[in-house]
């Protein structure tokens, strides 16, 4: 096993090292740090979900938790950096107290997703009813559908009077990812991450194994919501402002889509999904002739018919059936590889 | 006299006007095997639930080395040492064999450990050729055997076997037969069979349920020639 991580670790440091050198060449640094962010994202929920079986309709309740965490903190606090680690705390608390509460609670997958749901809008419309003068938390007034503008954004740790913005913002935001990646591939390969997709697979034999389902869950739904607030933060401080649409059904309903389409239960998958189908977005928002939401459906349609293991299985399938080893033929090969796909990803 | 490693006082599981387990007194020693038979829906699937704490029974107690674990978790009772293998087959169908036993063997031990106890039981169940494939495509009397793989490989002191030879090949229930007298060694375990045959090859004492009540426990033998069982379940299915 550690082996294999020191791969990982060369693997990724490489791949972004490319990648940082080569996309902006293509596209702007701007797009590109929210193309990273979403990844960020989507990485959160193809984690509990993909590997640990928790579909959570309200992941993006624990991005715009980590957001608005960030600007009030920022704003009382005058610099970024207990911003960002409150940013990460604050949604992962209260993803531990909210996943005890369903998983203790013994809820099956159906109300999981309402009730992930239901939290989702509530604090959607709780965010746009704090309009008013009495909403404020010390300096920083929520400011309702308005949201919370002209926070102090990232600043070189120790060192407040210098912001990091721009070109250098990017450089940031992408290393973290790759960070969050390798920690994520670090905490799949360890014992806690084997268990977690062993109860995706099968909760009752992981109970019967003597393993503590719900505890284990809880854990592990907090350390999506981290993951999410992370990206919450981030995304504050490349909007510069935080408004309340942070926690709408549209942008949860997205995530999952992301999820789908880039391959669940791969840790590249749900990445790849957030910047494609959020690139494409950009670019369809930019001329009138379709309609946003109506592309979006229909790449989600056409996946789940043809793709429905997703982007990544696809082609790493398509790579394998190439150029891989075939001892057992090719047919044989490739039915090995859709079955193995899951787990390995 | 022998400790009492599992024991049931009056246990009771009713569902609806259903009585599938009615007042049920059951005793089993350290290291007995004790098989359980009786017709279909005779309860017996009931009352082992209730004991692995799938299942919470309505009235009545169970005891385990003297502990009570009425209405504990399942995780709990494996914990303390209890292997179980429920009558559906409960395996994780996208993982590979190995993967499988490692994660049962995890539990009780630290990597290292785990690892080579995983590669061992994979060796004594002869799973090497198929230790790496997932263990959804392998054949049913296959996976049986890794469930019942990841069942010893725990090292438990009590088994709970629900119809392990259900569906199994003569090669593949005489490779169990071996591996359930190796773990009778150091555990006590109860079979839940319908197999007559391999009743009569393993079993020393036997429990009859009826309709969610014991109705007799003795010898094999004994059950086997008496008249009331042959009436309630032998003469049905001969
Ligand atoms: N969850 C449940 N809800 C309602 N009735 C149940 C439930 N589980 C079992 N029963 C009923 O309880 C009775 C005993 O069932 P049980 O599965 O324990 O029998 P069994 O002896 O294991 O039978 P088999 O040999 O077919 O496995 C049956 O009448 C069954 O229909
Ligand atoms: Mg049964």
């Amino acid at each position: 096993m550690p082996g294999r991580f020191v791969k990982d670790v060369w693997v990724t440091v490489l791949v972004t090292a490319v990648l940082i050198w080569i996309m902006p060449l293509l596209i702007g640094t701007y797009t590109l740090t929210v193309l990273v962010i979403y990844g960020m994202l989507g990485l959160s929920l193809g984690l509990i979900w993909g590997f640990g079986g928790i579909l959570c309709f309200g992941q993006t309740a624990f991005f715009g938790l980590g957001a608005y965490t960030y600007a009030i903190a920022a704003i009382n606090i005058g610099e970024s950096t207990l911003p960002m680690i409150l940013a990460i705390l604050v949604p992962a608390v209260f993803a531990a107290l909210l996943g005890a509460m369903m998983f203790y609670g013994r809820l099956t997958d159906v109300y999981l997703g309402v009730i992930t749901l239901v939290v989702t809008l509530i604090l959607f419309k709780f965010m746009n009813s704090t309009a008013g003068p009495q909403y404020v938390i010390g300096k920083a007034r929520m400011g309702g559908f308005n949201g919370i503008p002209g926070f102090p954004t990232l600043n070189v740790p120790g060192d407040p009077d210098t912001y990091i913005w721009g070109d250098p913002y990017f450089y940031v935001c992408a290393v973290l990812l790759a960070l969050v990646f390798l920690l994520v591939s670090a905490l799949l390969r360890s014992s806690f991450g084997r268990v977690a997709v062993g109860i995706r697979e099968n909760e009752t034999r992981a109970s019967l194994m003597g393993y503590d389902v719900r505890a284990r869950k809880t854990v592990l739904f907090a350390i999506g919501a981290a993951i999410a607030g992370l990206a919450g933060a981030l995304f504050a401080n490349w909007a510069e402002i935080v408004t309340p649409s942070l926690f709408s059904l549209g942008q949860s309903a997205e995530i999952i889509i992301w999820c789908i389409v880039g391959g669940l239960g791969t840790r590249l998958g749900p990445i790849v999904g957030a910047a494609g189908l959020a690139y494409l977005k950009f670019l369809l928002g930019q001329q009138a002739v379709v309609d946003n939401t109506l592309i979006t459906g229909l790449i989600l349609v056409l996946f789940v018919l043809f793709l429905p293991k997703g982007i990544v299985p696809a082609l790493v399938g398509l790579w394998k059936a190439s150029f891989g080893r075939r001892p057992l033929g090719r047919i044989h090969q490739a039915r090995r590889m859709r079955g193995g796909e899951r787990a390995n990803g | 006299m022998v400790e009492v490693v599992l024991e049931t006082v009056a246990l009771t599981m009713r569902f609806g006007g259903v009585v599938a387990a009615d007042n049920v007194n059951f005793k089993l020693r350290a290291r007995e095997l004790r098989c359980l038979i009786g017709p279909n829906g005779a309860g017996k699937s009931t009352f082992f639930k209730c004991v692995a704490g799938l299942q919470t029974p309505t009235e009545g107690q169970v005891f385990m080395r003297g502990t009570e674990t009425t209405g504990w978790m399942p995780h709990q009772i494996a914990s303390m040492g209890v292997g179980i293998k429920t009558q559906t087959p409960n395996v994780m169908d996208e993982l590979s064999v190995f993967e499988n036993i490692w994660l049962a063997a995890r539990r009780f031990h630290p990597v290292a450990e785990a690892n080579r106890k995983a590669q061992e039981m994979v060796e004594r169940l002869a799973l090497g050729p198929i230790a790496r494939s997932t263990l959804g495509r392998l054949a049913h009397g296959e996976r049986q055997r890794v469930e019942l793989g990841l069942v010893a490989v725990g090292d438990p002191w009590l088994v709970l076997l629900d119809e392990p030879a259900a569906g199994m090949s003569a090669e593949d229930v005489e490779r169990m037969t071996g591996i359930i007298h190796e773990l009778n060694r150091t555990a006590a375990i109860v079979i839940v069979e319908h197999d007559m045959q391999f009743i009569r090859s393993i079993a020393k004492t036997v429990t009859v349920f009826h309709q969610g009540a014991v109705l007799m426990e003795d010898h094999v033998d004994r059950v086997m020639s008496d008249a009331t069982v042959r009436n309630v379940y032998l003469g049905k299915k001969a």
